[in-house]
């Protein structure tokens, strides 16, 4: 694929935001909040960062690999997913309904293409994401693994449990993503378990970090990637800090975790959609 | 199709279970100053929130760390205290069954597992969040109660009457809106079968949404010239095996009607009632061996066969069997 510029990049991100809206409007259900704030995020890393191949294979050999631990933000990935070719974007006409491939939370079962292991129950992914890395390094195969999580998925248990096995187990070939809008279901992060510090939590379990810290800046998550990416190898997991806004790009949903899993009505859409220009072409 | 059926329950309102379960917590927290209420990241979701907002010194937010809540929730009981956890089913159980193998069921703790978003009916967020092997896990724990009541009044019955009971018990209730057709008054009997139509031909023993299913069969049997016993299980441990073995000895063959898989469900439990003491035959409604997906309640319902058409193809196979 032909690099593309920042510019072309953020036109592709507009395209997605209205992507999930309509998902989510046509079915009245789904998560918009955390998909339009990590748009950027995956438009960089699908449009600018993956070395992938979306006649896809489950083994992914000599590819990079994408993880999403915090499943509910199926919305966005699948709109990432069907742009950049894994399949066609009529498809997303089917989110959410009966026979489809693109179920609620990701899944492999009806074999959408692009998904290599079910999420949406919470902090299993990274575990996933750390044994994948790990076949790599056995094979010799130097291509990275990334995995993306949320702030709140940072609660359970089984994510230290990660963190811990990465550092020990040197998986320097991983480049771990946290979601930092500092929201979850029931509201602020701060309020509902308070996470403190990431930063020096991760790097007391012995983690290489980087802030990125505009989050929602096509230019900044691209550089943080590109940081990420020269931090890698060097004998240390990577963690990169996401800081975002959730429901960015929607002037009524952003900053707040009311829109974390609310479907906009037909109004709301029509406000919403006259914010981001349709600029590859709605499915 | 409901409409034009002779129906012996009716309904006037629907509500979802799970506020049920709200507003009795917040009736026992009224009752009890011991009944505290712990919750993952879905006070809403679980309706807990009126609890929280009366008595925030008897709440907790543990954040998304169910295996810790159950954990925390064990060790209140050592004082005295009588915890309500409160998440998704799935999260209730698969994911912290060894929590509550060790430290709630064999330590025999007062603990109150409060699950929400049981079996197909959650609908759109699919399979991951859909589960149907719940009761199998918890009533497979030695010390454990399983209760999964039909509509809104019995799960508000069932949880004041559930506060009140000394012992570790899951609790299992749904997110769709439902039809209430039972007494807003009603005592709820722990381990009491509940016989809510009489019938000749075939018992039907539902469980859960399914009761409702049971219900409309019943009636769609009865304008067929079919007479079946609707047997409401609300209670799958223990199991009321007395009740389950007169109506057979009456009737000679038997439905089971679950939102669950044949695995490990109700189904499960009545056959090998039936098996050990009185033989005879029993055809399953319920998820065979598959997991769920994305859809509506209804549409899952009908695509899993879960639904009163089902039933009532099952009441009329199992009388073939006779
Ligand atoms: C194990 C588990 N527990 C609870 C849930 C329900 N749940 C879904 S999303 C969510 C909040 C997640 O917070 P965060 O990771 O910050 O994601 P965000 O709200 O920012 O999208 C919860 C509690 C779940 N999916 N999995
Ligand atoms: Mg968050």
């Amino acid at each position: 694929m032909e690099k593309k510029s920042i510019e072309q990049l953020e036109s592709v991100a507009s395209q997605v935001r209205r992507d999930i809206l309509r998902m989510v409007h046509a079915v009245q259900s789904g998560h918009p909040g955390a998909s339009l704030g990590c748009t950027e995020f995956f438009v960089a890393l699908y449009f600018d960062q993956l070395n992938h191949d979306s006649n896809f294979k489950m083994e992914g050999k000599g590819e990079d690999l994408f993880f999403l631990s915090n499943g509910h933000i199926s919305p966005v990935w699948y709109s990432v997913l069907s742009r950049s070719g894994y399949f066609s974007p009529e498809e997303m006409d089917t989110f959410r309904k009966l026979n489809s491939r693109l179920q609620g939370h990701p899944a492999t079962e009806e074999g959408l293409p692009g998904i290599r292991i079910a999420s949406g129950s919470l902090g299993q992914g990274m575990s996933v994401a750390i044994g994948a890395a790990q076949a790599k390094k056995i094979d010799g195969d130097g291509s990275t693994v990334y995995v993306l999580m949320g702030d709140g998925e940072q609660e359970e248990g089984q994510v230290w449990e990660a963190a811990m096995y990465a550092a020990h187990w040197k998986v320097d070939n991983l480049i771990a993503t946290i979601d930092l809008n500092r929201q979850q279901i029931d509201g602020p992060t701060a309020e509902i378990m308070d996470l403190i510090d990431l930063r020096a939590k991760y790097e007391s379990f012995g983690w290489e970090v980087i802030d990125t810290l505009q989050g929602n800046d096509m230019k900044s998550v691209v550089e943080g990637l590109e940081k990420a990416k020269s931090l890698s190898g060097k004998g240390k997991p990577v963690m990169n800090l996401l800081h975002t806004e959730m429901g960015f790009g929607v002037d009524f949903m952003v900053g707040t975790h009311k829109w974390h899993g609310i479907a906009p009505s037909d109004e709301q859409l029509a406000n919403a959609l006259g914010q981001l220009p349709e600029t590859i072409g709605d499915f | 199709m409901e409409k034009t059926l002779d129906l012996k329950f009716n309904y006037t309102e629907k509500k979802d279970t799970r506020s049920g379960f709200g507003d009795g917590l917040l009736e026992a927290g009224r009752k009890n100053p011991n009944v505290v209420g712990l919750c993952a990241d879905l006070i809403g979701s679980l309706k807990m929130g009126a609890f929280q907002k009366e008595f925030p010194e008897r709440f907790f937010q543990t954040g998304i760390a169910e295996a810790n809540m159950m954990g925390i929730a064990a060790g209140m009981t050592i004082n005295g205290k009588i915890p309500f956890t409160g998440t998704f089913a799935n999260f209730s159980t698969g994911r912290v069954y060894d929590q509550i193998r060790q430290s709630i069921a064999y330590s025999g703790k007062n603990v109150k597992i409060c699950a929400s978003h049981a079996g197909l009916t959650l609908g759109e967020d699919g399979a991951t969040h859909q589960i149907l092997e719940d009761v199998g896990m918890m009533k497979m724990l030695p010390h454990m109660t399983v209760i999964n009541p039909c509509d809104y009044n019995q799960t508000k019955a069932a949880t004041i009457a559930i506060a009140e009971y000394e012992g570790p018990v899951y609790l299992r209730f749904g997110r769709p809106s439902w039809p209430i057709f039972t007494d807003p008054a009603q005592k709820f009997e722990i381990g009491k079968a509940w016989k809510m139509i009489e019938g000749t031909d075939v018992t039907i023993f539902a469980t859960g949404h399914l009761v409702w299913e049971a219900v409309v069969a019943e009636a769609i049997l009865r304008s067929e010239g079919i007479s079946a016993e609707v047997i409401n299980i609300h209670t799958i441990k223990p199991l009321d095996e007395e009740a389950i073995l007169d109506s057979v000895a009456k009737t000679g063959c038997a439905v089971t009607a679950e939102e669950h898989q044949y695995n490990g469900g109700l189904g499960d439990s009545v056959a090998q009632t039936l098996a050990r003491h009185n033989p005879a035959p029993v055809e399953y409604v319920g998820v065979n061996d598959s997991f769920g997906e994305s859809g509506t309640p209804t549409e899952l319902l009908e695509k899993y066969g879960l639904n009163a058409a089902n039933i009532v193809a099952a009441a009329k196979k199992v009388l073939a069997r006779k």
